[in-house]
């Protein structure tokens, strides 16, 4: 044990995903003998994502306003929605410069085992958009593993009765994988062959 | 079809496979060994508890990613390490390819081949074969469901190890379905907790009849080869065979019982009608009741099933038959020898069943045989011979 606050310094990055007691040591030390310059700069970031990032009210992306920016640009072709699992799937797609659309961010996948039903997923929202906006394509891009189909499936079962275009991303994506792993070439084929599901 | 006479067994070999070399690293009761093998017959001899199942345990698990004797990893690893390291060159076709699998209890096993490291070791099934008897096999006959389905399964991964990826599916999804037929039991509002059933049923029935197909088609293909080792290993008393037992609503069962294969679209509308029929009692239960994880294979010598009435004699004919049919099979359908393995099985037999057993994998590519006494294999099966000690495995000067 170390003494009081660098101790708390060790157990706060200890509370932090992917890191462990070991790192959580090793990131402490290492914030103790850098730059005071850098770690200023670290802790302004972390004021400040705290305090300007939320989530947008429209899609559930990171926004830094009330919505995000690609809400907010015009410029998108409002006719087409991409149905994503996290807000890094955003960033994954809007890599590929496929999509000129916009987004709707689930907040996950539906898993019983881990207690995730639709009602813990942005689903609801996801309909009154449908009802308000001027979509005529949904596109499920979900992740290609098993719960990622799963939720795909249960949002084409729901959708195919509003008279809308629902389509799926197209195989050849790794199976079993994220969006977030799939290189921009795969991902953008993916986008481009995309057919309607017939579930 | 005609299969040739037995003593020949022959069949259009592309090359010859088999193991060179084993090395062991903390696997059992060997904190390391190293062992060099040649193709045709290799025979370990020692007391009991000297440690010569575990060698070929090790060389199976390679194969097939489980262990004939225990279905968790913590065993296998030496008492006090923490990993086990099972390294096999394979040669094949004259060249040589090195397998290697850490067995990590409690965390992911790791694979390479050659030097590459697998994304998952999975992806190391198909490059070492093996078919292993041992005398855990008697459950096939007189065991649980769960042995026959573990040998279909087994059988059906050697043959096209894509299925493996197929069998984890299928199990992640029954876990998901299970996941929420629990929920929905104690749920206030049942039919909301069971608003994503309809997905996991779509989804699990798709897998589960492609796997259901596929054992239907092994049954299939195995069935003569079965007639065919049972008739040998028993001296021709009695007609072995198999049949499927499903899940599905009776009257598909019974066609699949009696040995038809439908189409895959068939039995994937069989399950939407069975998951209908079965729909209270699996919410009562919390619980998937139709599937190929509640499937059987019924076993039937004449006109009787085996398990419950064949004597012990039978019963071990009957398990003997069934690994040899899959050697047949494979060695047929892939045009190379798997690496056949017999644990313990000599001591079992009567001096002609000895005879006849050597006599068919005489012409094997490669046959590693234990013994606790050596007199029990027969003489006609001459090759490399080791002793095996407390863990210590030496060659025998010829
Ligand atoms: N994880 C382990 N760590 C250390 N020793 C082990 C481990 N697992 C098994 N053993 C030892 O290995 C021995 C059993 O070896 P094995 O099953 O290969 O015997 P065998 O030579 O085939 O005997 P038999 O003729 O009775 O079949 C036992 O003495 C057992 O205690
Ligand atoms: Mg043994
Ligand atoms: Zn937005």
């Amino acid at each position: 044990m170390y003494e009081g606050v660098v101790q708390d310094l060790i157990d706060e990055l200890g509370r932090l995903p992917g890191v462990g007691p070991k790192s959580a040591q090793r990131i402490a030390f290492h914030l103790l003998q850098a730059d005071p310059a850098d770690v200023r700069r670290l802790t302004e970031v972390l004021t400040v994502v705290r305090e300007k990032v939320r989530f947008c009210e429209r899609c559930f992306n990171v926004a830094e306003d009330t919505e995000c920016r690609i809400c907010l640009d015009v410029k998108r072709d409002q006719s087409f929605l991409c149905v994503v699992e996290e807000p890094k799937d955003v960033v994954a797609i809007e890599r590929t410069r496929e999509f000129r659309g916009r987004y709707h961010v689930l907040g996950g996948a539906i898993s019983p085992i881990d207690g995730i039903g639709p009602d813990d997923l942005k689903i609801t929202e996801l309909v009154r958009r449908l009802g308000e906006e001027p979509i005529e394509e949904v596109i499920l891009a979900t992740n290609p593993n098993l719960n990622g189909e799963a939720t795909a499936t249960y949002l084409s079962r729901l959708l195919r009765t509003m008279g809308l275009r629902v389509t799926r991303l197209a195989s050849g994506l790794p199976v079993g994988g994220d969006l977030e792993y799939a290189d921009e070439v795969t991902l953008g084929r993916a986008f481009e062959g995309r057919r309607v599901v017939d579930a | 079809m005609s299969l040739g006479p037995i003593a020949g067994w022959t069949a259009p070999r592309l090359g010859g496979v088999f193991v060179r070399h084993l090395t062991l690293q903390d696997f059992r009761s060997y904190e390391s060994a190293d062992l060099e093998f040649a193709s045709g017959v290799t025979t370990f001899v020692g007391l009991n508890g000297q440690g010569k199942t575990n060698i070929v345990e090790a060389l199976g698990y390679l194969a097939s990613l489980s262990s004939h004797r225990v279905a968790q990893d913590a065993p296998l690893v030496r008492a006090g390490a923490g990993q086990a390291i099972v390294r096999a060159a394979v040669v094949r076709d004259d060249r040589e390819q090195q397998l290697e699998l850490e067995i990590n209890p409690g965390r992911a096993n790791r694979a390479r081949l050659g030097r590459s490291p697998l994304t998952r070791p999975r992806d190391l099934l198909g490059n070492l074969r093996t078919v292993l008897f041992a005398p855990e096999d008697l459950a096939l006959v007189k065991g649980d469901p769960s042995e026959r389905r573990r040998f279909l399964d087994g059988l059906l991964v050697a043959r096209q190890p894509r299925w493996a990826g197929a069998r984890a599916d299928y199990d992640k999804i029954l876990k998901q379905r299970n996941a929420l037929l629990k929920t929905a039991r104690t749920a206030t509002d049942r039919q909301s907790a069971l608003s994503t059933l309809p997905v996991w049923d779509s989804h699990l029935a798709k897998v589960g009849a492609n796997l259901v197909y596929a054992r239907l088609r092994l049954l299939r293909d195995l069935q003569p080869y079965l007639q065919l080792a049972y008739d040998e290993v028993s001296a021709g008393q009695s007609d072995a065979r198999t049949s499927y037992k499903s899940s599905m609503y009776d009257e598909l069962a019974e066609q699949l019982a009696a040995g038809e294969v439908p189409e895959v679209g068939e039995l994937e509308a069989g399950f939407a009608k069975t998951f209908e029929q079965q729909h209270r009692a699996e919410v009562e239960r919390g619980q998937t009741l139709v599937g190929p994880h509640r499937d059987d294979v019924v076993l039937q010598l004449g006109a009787l099933p085996a398990k419950g009435y064949a004597s012990h004699g039978e019963s071990w004919s009957f398990a003997l038959g069934l690994r040899i049919a899959a050697f047949q099979l494979l060695r047929h359908d892939l045009g190379t020898d798997p690496v056949l393995v017999l644990d313990d099985v000599f001591a079992e037999l009567d001096a002609g069943r000895r005879r006849r057993l050597a006599l068919m994998v005489a012409d094997c590519e490669q046959v590693l045989i234990t013994a606790a006494v050596g007199d029990d294999v027969p003489d006609s099966l001459t090759g490399a011979t080791f002793t095996v000690t407390l863990g210590k495995v030496t060659p025998d000067d010829q």
